[in-house]
């Protein structure tokens, strides 16, 4: 049989090919964007529509759509996405779909690149939604048939929700068959489409039934197995399961074990054996107790008294992510086993090595124009999420807060409206403004906000690895017939100051961020300057070392990875190019490369 | 079961060293797992890759004291990941240094002396060497991942041929820079001939 080496997010949009998908939307976010790239890529030879949306909850309205119509769509983000998404997704539930509609959520527990660690299982509960808990690449790929041919029966939305460690882990998978499906799709109008009151009582009444029915069909699932050993059992859930089997092989240990691929809702039949079976239970999984819970409830009601251990009485860390490690600590405290602890080695001090904006990132010249406008305590800068956030960082620590996608903006009119004599400026990014920076910029125009809002546009959705959106030329999959300006929407909101500039041009990026702070009423920047990863490379520059009086602004102020200090300051071959720290050495110097 | 871990700085092409090691593995019938470092941490950051070839694999993620090689690609970075490698295991590592922001600000020190001494303590098979600069003599200082790849391919360990794994490595590069990597890659296999006797264990 033919494999080949296939990343997890890779393995999903396999699944969904194979499974016939018709239509798949997204919006780019870590650990989720490798699902949608690569049904983008191949959306064109198989012939389905693929999008990336301008936001989460627009994504899975438009896969709603498409499969009110009969058709099968996938949507696919990171776990805060399903914030964004969950108006949408509550609502669903009530009404349903026609076509597959399988929602693929990406959890990132640790956290790697996200401000939560929240379980979407228990956004799935919440919801009334199934969901499934792959613990390996090929595992998912599976499960995404399964989880459409599940959507389709009881006319649900589905998750399929991998967290990093199946997302960006790679194995060998083994490829099935493209399936075309042959259906017509048409909506046809119905009033189960449009829910009012009356409806969503109904149907939330149908909700509540529907949630035994899928929990007695998880029952048979393939992707749940059960094995009677002993009296001490485990059951775990998602990637878990890999760090329990590897544990247990080192401690030599041979419990009972559950795999749980359904943990949402719960099959009771596996689960009522084992609690049967096993005088004492611990329960393993990854982030929330939604396994654990679950069971206790089924023990509860089934009058058992199997013993049930897992995060409620700490053995299990409910924060950060699991490893083989961390389960054998977790094994020997609860079997109460040997401790086989290695020596410490005494390791070399090392430096910190955060990560941080890029050598030539326009976005660092940006935040200089503003840094030395005014004293630091007269002015505070709002935040948002993409690469910029890192402009937080020393030295330039431009950032004092950031809390969600879009909240920039509207941090900033809260705060203007509490402390006026104070400047306000928020940074956002191109993607983000789109994505949920409009409405906070509409709500500054018409509640009349004393802000600043700087728009890092760099022509792209760099942190996920450059994805396009409605600001740049190209689509998904091919031309962008309207390109959208910041600058042209802030006009036609009512912003009166509105200005785009190049922020490698430092004096000039100065003198408008000094005009616009002088401004009254809400003021919009345009700070428009490629990513650095994409653009033409430049002329690299040089220090030279008669004119350097090795004062060091340059590093103090930029905090450039390319200037790097080796008994004398120097530029490495990291250097992009933008020539900023040419602009701001006051020796001059810093010059091209000839 | 061979587990493989490698440690550098975001944009030095661990990404493509992982796949190309699984992928020449996957050609000789093995299963593999790999994990990667991708998001955030890739801007400038401190990167890790596993990479576990076998049979019955279960999780990607090498646990501590069990890599069988490590493989860094900057030095401070390796040293990061050392208690990773199981006692007795290999260590390659890239001598060249990549100061993080943190050194030139004056907010931490980078002492190379003190970072290979751990390397050495912590095991006899051990190969440094300068991938960036034989990289560069090779064509690009970017080449520096293959280098490493072709000191990797020598290693008794590997379940594969080193031209198993070029040929897993083409697959990866730009025909413009083929030759480039043909010559870094050869580079690194000289380097590891040379030391032969250090990595027999």
């Amino acid at each position: 049989m033919q494999k080949v080496l296939l990343m997890g997010n890779e393995a999903i949009a396999r699944g969904a090919i194979e499974a016939g998908v018709m239509v798949a939307t997204a919006y780019p976010g870590t650990p989720s964007t490798e699902v949608f790239s690569t049904l983008a890529d191949l959306a064109p030879e198989y012939g389905f529509y693929a999008e990336w949306s301008v936001n989460e909850k627009v994504a899975l309205e438009v896969a709603a759509g498409a499969a009110y119509t009969g058709a099968r769509a996938m949507v696919s983000m990171k776990q805060m996405g399903l914030n964004v998404a969950s108006d949408a997704l509550m609502s669903l539930a009530y009404i349903g779909v026609k076509g597959g509609l399988v929602l693929v959520v990406a959890d990132d527990p640790g956290p790697q690149s996200s401000q939560t660690e929240q379980d979407t299982r228990k956004f799935a509960a919440f919801a009334g939604v199934p969901v499934f808990d792959p613990a390996t690449p090929q595992e998912a790929k599976d499960m995404v048939q399964a989880a459409f041919e599940l959507s389709e029966k009881f006319g649900l939305p589905v998750i399929l929700r991998p967290t990093t460690r199946v997302s960006h882990v790679s194995q060998d998978i083994t490829l099935g068959d493209v399936k075309k499906l042959e259906r017509s799709c048409h909506f046809q109008r119905d009033p189960r489409w449009v829910i009012l009151p009356k409806l969503a009582y109904k149907q939330h009444i149908w909700l509540d039934r529907v949630q035994a029915e899928v929990a007695e069909e998880f029952n048979d699932s393939p992707f749940n197995r059960l094995s009677l050993k002993g009296k001490a059992g485990i059951v775990t859930s998602g990637v878990a399961y890999n760090y329990v089997l590897e544990a247990c092989q080192e401690l030599k240990l041979e419990p009972s074990l559950l795999k749980i691929g359904t943990p949402y809702p719960l099959p009771p039949k596996p689960a009522l054996e084992m609690l049967a079976s096993c005088g004492q239970v611990l329960v393993i999984e990854e982030q929330e107790a939604v396994v654990e819970d679950q069971l206790i409830k089924l023990a509860w009601q089934n009058r058992l008294g199997t013993a049930i251990s897992g995060k409620h009485d700490s053995y299990v860390p409910r924060e950060g992510e699991l490893s083989v490690d961390k389960v054998k600590t977790v094994l020997i405290s609860y079997f109460n086993l040997p401790r086989d602890d290695m020596p410490e080695m005494d390791v070399a001090p090392l430096p910190l090595r955060a990560p941080g904006l890029c050598a030539g990132c326009p976005h660092r010249a940006s935040f200089l124009a503003f840094k030395e406008l005014m004293r630091r305590d007269d002015v505070v800068f709002t935040g948002d999420i993409g690469c910029y956030t890192l402009g937080a960082e020393p030295p330039l620590e431009m950032l004092d807060t950031c809390l969600c996608m879009g909240a920039g903006i509207t941090l900033a009119v809260g705060m203007s409206k509490i402390e006026p004599e104070r400047k306000h400026v928020a940074f956002i990014g191109d993607s983000t403004f789109f994505h949920s920076g409009v409405p906070g910029l509409i709500d500054a125009v018409y509640n009349n906000a004393n802000i600043v809002v700087v728009v890092l546009d760099n022509g792209t959705t760099a942190m996920t690895g450059h994805q396009p959106h409605p600001g740049t030329a190209r689509t998904a999959t091919g031309v962008n017939g309207a390109v959208l300006d910041p600058g042209e929407i802030a006009r036609s909101c009512g912003v009166k100051f509105v200005r785009e500039v190049d922020p490698y041009l430092v004096s000039e990026m100065k003198t408008c961020a000094r005009e616009a702070l002088e401004f009254d009423g809400p003021r919009f920047i345009v700070a428009r300057r490629a990513c650095v990863l994409q653009a033409d490379s430049l002329r690299a520059y040089s220090i030279d070392a008669e004119l350097c009086t090795g004062c060091e602004l340059c590093i103090k102020k930029l905090g450039c990875p390319a200037i790097v200090k080796n008994q004398v300051v120097q530029i490495s071959a990291a250097c992009a190019g933008c020539g900023v720290c040419a602009r701001i050495c006051p020796s001059q110097a810093i010059c091209e490369v000839v | 079961m061979l587990n493989i871990v490698i440690s550098g700085v975001g944009g030095q092409g661990t990404l493509l060293a992982a796949r190309a090691i699984a992928e020449a593995a996957i050609c000789k019938g093995f299963e593999v797992r790999t994990s990667e470092t991708i998001g955030m941490a890739q801007r400038e950051g401190s990167v890790v890759s596993h990479v576990r070839l076998g049979h019955n694999l279960n999780g990607a993620l090498i646990p501590d004291h069990k890599a069988d090689i490590l493989l860094g690609f900057e030095l401070a970075e390796t040293v990061r990941a050392i208690g990773k490698l199981k006692p007795g295991g290999v260590i390659i590592s890239n001598t060249h240094r990549i100061m993080p922001v943190s050194v030139s600000l004056g907010s931490a020190g980078y002492r190379s002396d003190k970072m290979i001494s751990s390397l050495a303590q912590a095991t006899d098979r051990l190969i440094l060497l300068d991938a960036t600069q034989a990289a560069s003599k090779a064509g690009g200082y970017k080449s520096a991942n293959v280098v490493l790849l072709g000191v990797l391919s020598g290693l008794p360990e590997l379940p594969f041929h080193p031209a198993d794994l070029w040929q897993a490595i083409m697959q990866h590069v730009s025909p413009r820079t083929r030759q480039i990597n043909q010559a870094a890659f050869e580079l690194g296999q000289r380097i590891i001939a040379e030391n032969r006797n250090t990595v027999s264990g």
